[in-house]
């Protein structure tokens, strides 16, 4: 059997120890400083704090870790599904002949990862029920102590001051914090349990609304509003939070968690107090229909009494039969007294110059004293029926005082009229006493049946005349009469 | 009565006392209270409009910074001078 004579090769001859520690070599002096682009794999964390985890594309896979004392210090660290840019350097586990990259920066791998990051994060922390609309606290509508966490130099607090001010001026506790970079985070976290951490009555209030607010800036700037500790802090805070960080179009994780999302700063301010001349305003007008509800409740009162006051007989209705009464008295007054005069009258002619006009006269005195009695019966009689009915009138109701007050005035006024018009009709009498006329020196001609005789040619058919004076009466003949001698008188 | 009614409104917030006024005007606006009543609401009313007016006028701006001290939080007067 021929013997494979293998022909010595000078390649030197290494043990595995020492091939393993030669691609060590290489590898780590070949790729000492990479930068990778990866989608994360699984990633553990170790108890040390090291983190394990992948990165690969659709076609290979590496190894990555990132050390306790490096992963404490990153920004991002790997998630699941995030692509990143990792640096590091290879190097190699020898014990199971593996490479891997040991990473000392990680960032996510452009907007797009970024985002997606983001909605991990939100769905995750969803997921646990931390933005639940039940979870959310009702703003105070006029709080008495606004806590204000953010920078404390800038456009951001001057804005919010400002609006509050002129809003409705408040109690504001500002709590300064970074609002951007690694500490961010932390230092708001600190603060929103700071101010939950104070007592109501302590000396420092604690505020019954917070407010939680950073200026526009990029989604980098703005990254600690997305940091679950700071979503979380809100999430858990007792006292009602407003989140106002950067422009409208921005939203950071905080904003679902805090109980109410204003589109900016100001608006934050507007939406943590009402406008004290608005209010000012509504309470006048609440006022007002307050006051018109009372008036409204008392003019139906006074209906109401008006409707059980209108049951009364009215103060006209009352005197009414009187006032009748008194008017038919007076209208048959008149002619009682004028056919008196024409009583008188046809008296006197009927006595002639056999009686007086004193007796006359007396005659007249008579009926005048008659007249007056008439008078004071009638006042008597009314007074007697009014007063008798003011006495029923008085056992009604109290509230019918005032009408009975015009009821007696207008009784009043109605007897004195009464005296007025009866006084008056005795001067007419007086005035048509003939005896006066008779005085002024005229004289009344009667013929010898003591009929009046009132024209010459009634004079010229009669005989005598007798002319009555107003002393006695005399009888003349009547002569012939010349057509000229006209008129005796 | 009225002594004690004072007391509960002084105690009352500012939309606590607002929302038992406007919750009195819309009763009194109805008009079924009796006149008494009637009467009794529209004072407690005014007294409720008093209170809130007194609270309205009362606001002043005052800011105040927090300062974490090794006694705890206090505070110092905010002022913005370092812009």
């Amino acid at each position: 059997m021929p013997v494979l004579n293998q022909t010595p090769s000078n390649i030197p001859e290494f043990s595995v120890s020492e091939l393993s520690g030669a691609i060590k070599k290489t590898l780590e002096n070949g790729f000492s400083q990479v930068r990778v682009r990866a989608e994360c794999g699984r990633v553990t964390i170790a108890k040390s704090g090291h983190i394990y985890f992948d990165l690969k594309d659709d076609k290979a896979v590496i190894n990555a870790i990132i050390w306790a004392g490096t992963a404490r210090n990153l920004k991002t660290k790997p998630e699941e599904g995030l692509e990143v840019i990792a640096t590091g350097r290879i190097t190699t586990f020898e014990g199971q002949s593996r490479y891997q990259i040991i990473i000392d920066t990680i960032e996510p791998a452009g907007m797009g990862a970024i985002l997606a990051q983001l909605e991990e994060r939100r769905k995750k922390l969803a997921a646990e029920g931390l933005f639940d609309e039940t979870r959310k606290k009702a703003i105070p509508y006029l709080p008495k102590t606004i806590g204000v966490i953010t920078s404390p130099t800038g456009a951001v607090i001057r804005d919010i001051l400002h609006r509050i001010t002129e809003r409705f001026p408040s109690h504001i506790l500002l709590w300064g914090v970074l609002v951007q970079g690694d500490k961010a985070a932390a230092q708001i976290v600190h603060a929103v349990e700071g101010f939950n951490a104070l007592s109501p009555n302590g000396e420092t209030p604690r505020p019954d609304l917070l407010i939680v607010a950073r200026g526009g800036g990029s989604i980098e700037d703005l990254w600690c509003f997305n940091e679950e500790s700071v979503v979380r802090a809100v999430a858990a805070s007792e006292i009602p939070i407003i989140s106002a960080v950067g422009h409208e179009t921005d939203t950071t994780l905080i904003d679902y968690a805090a109980d109410l999302r204003a589109p900016t700063p100001t608006g934050a301010a507007e939406k943590a107090v009402p406008v004290r001349a608005e209010l000012d305003a509504y309470l006048s007008s609440v006022e007002g229909r307050l006051k018109s509800a009372l008036l409204r409740r008392l003019n139906n009162a006074k209906l109401e009494l008006n409707a059980i006051q209108s049951n009364f007989p009215k103060g006209q209705d009352l005197f009414a039969y009187q006032a009748q009464q008194l008017d038919n008295i007076e209208l048959r007054l008149l002619p009682a007294l004028q056919s008196q005069i024409s009583k008188a009258n046809n008296l006197f002619a009927k006595t002639g110059t056999k009686f007086g006009t004193h007796l006359l006269g007396q005659d007249l005195r008579l009926k005048k004293q008659n007249l007056s009695a008439l008078e004071n019966r009638l006042a008597q009689g009314v007074k007697s029926t009014l007063r008798h009915e003011i006495i029923k009138i008085e056992r009604q109701k109290d509230a019918a005082t005032q009408v009975f007050g015009r009821l007696s005035l207008a009784f009043k006024q109605n007897t004195n009229s009464l005296t007025v018009k009866l006084d008056s009709l005795g001067n007419r009498l007086n005035i048509l006493d003939y005896k006066n006329v008779l005085k002024r020196g005229f004289a009344l001609v009667q013929d010898k049946n003591n009929q009046i005789i009132k024209s010459a040619e009634a004079a010229k058919k009669a005989h005598e005349l007798n002319i009555i004076f107003a002393d006695s009466g005399i009888i003349a003949q009547i002569k012939p009469q010349k057509p000229e001698q006209g008129n005796l008188f | 009565m009225p002594a004690t009614d004072e007391i509960d409104i002084k105690s009352l917030s500012f939309e606590a006392a607002l929302r038992e006024l406007e919750e009195i005007t819309r009763s009194l606006e109805t008009g079924e209270a009796s006149l008494e009543d009637s009467i009794k609401l529209f004072e407690r009313g005014s007294a409720l409009k008093m209170h809130c007016d007194e609270k309205l006028k009362s606001a002043q701006m005052r800011v105040e910074q927090i300062v974490e001290t090794q006694n705890g939080i206090k505070t110092k007067p905010y002022s913005d001078d370092k812009n």
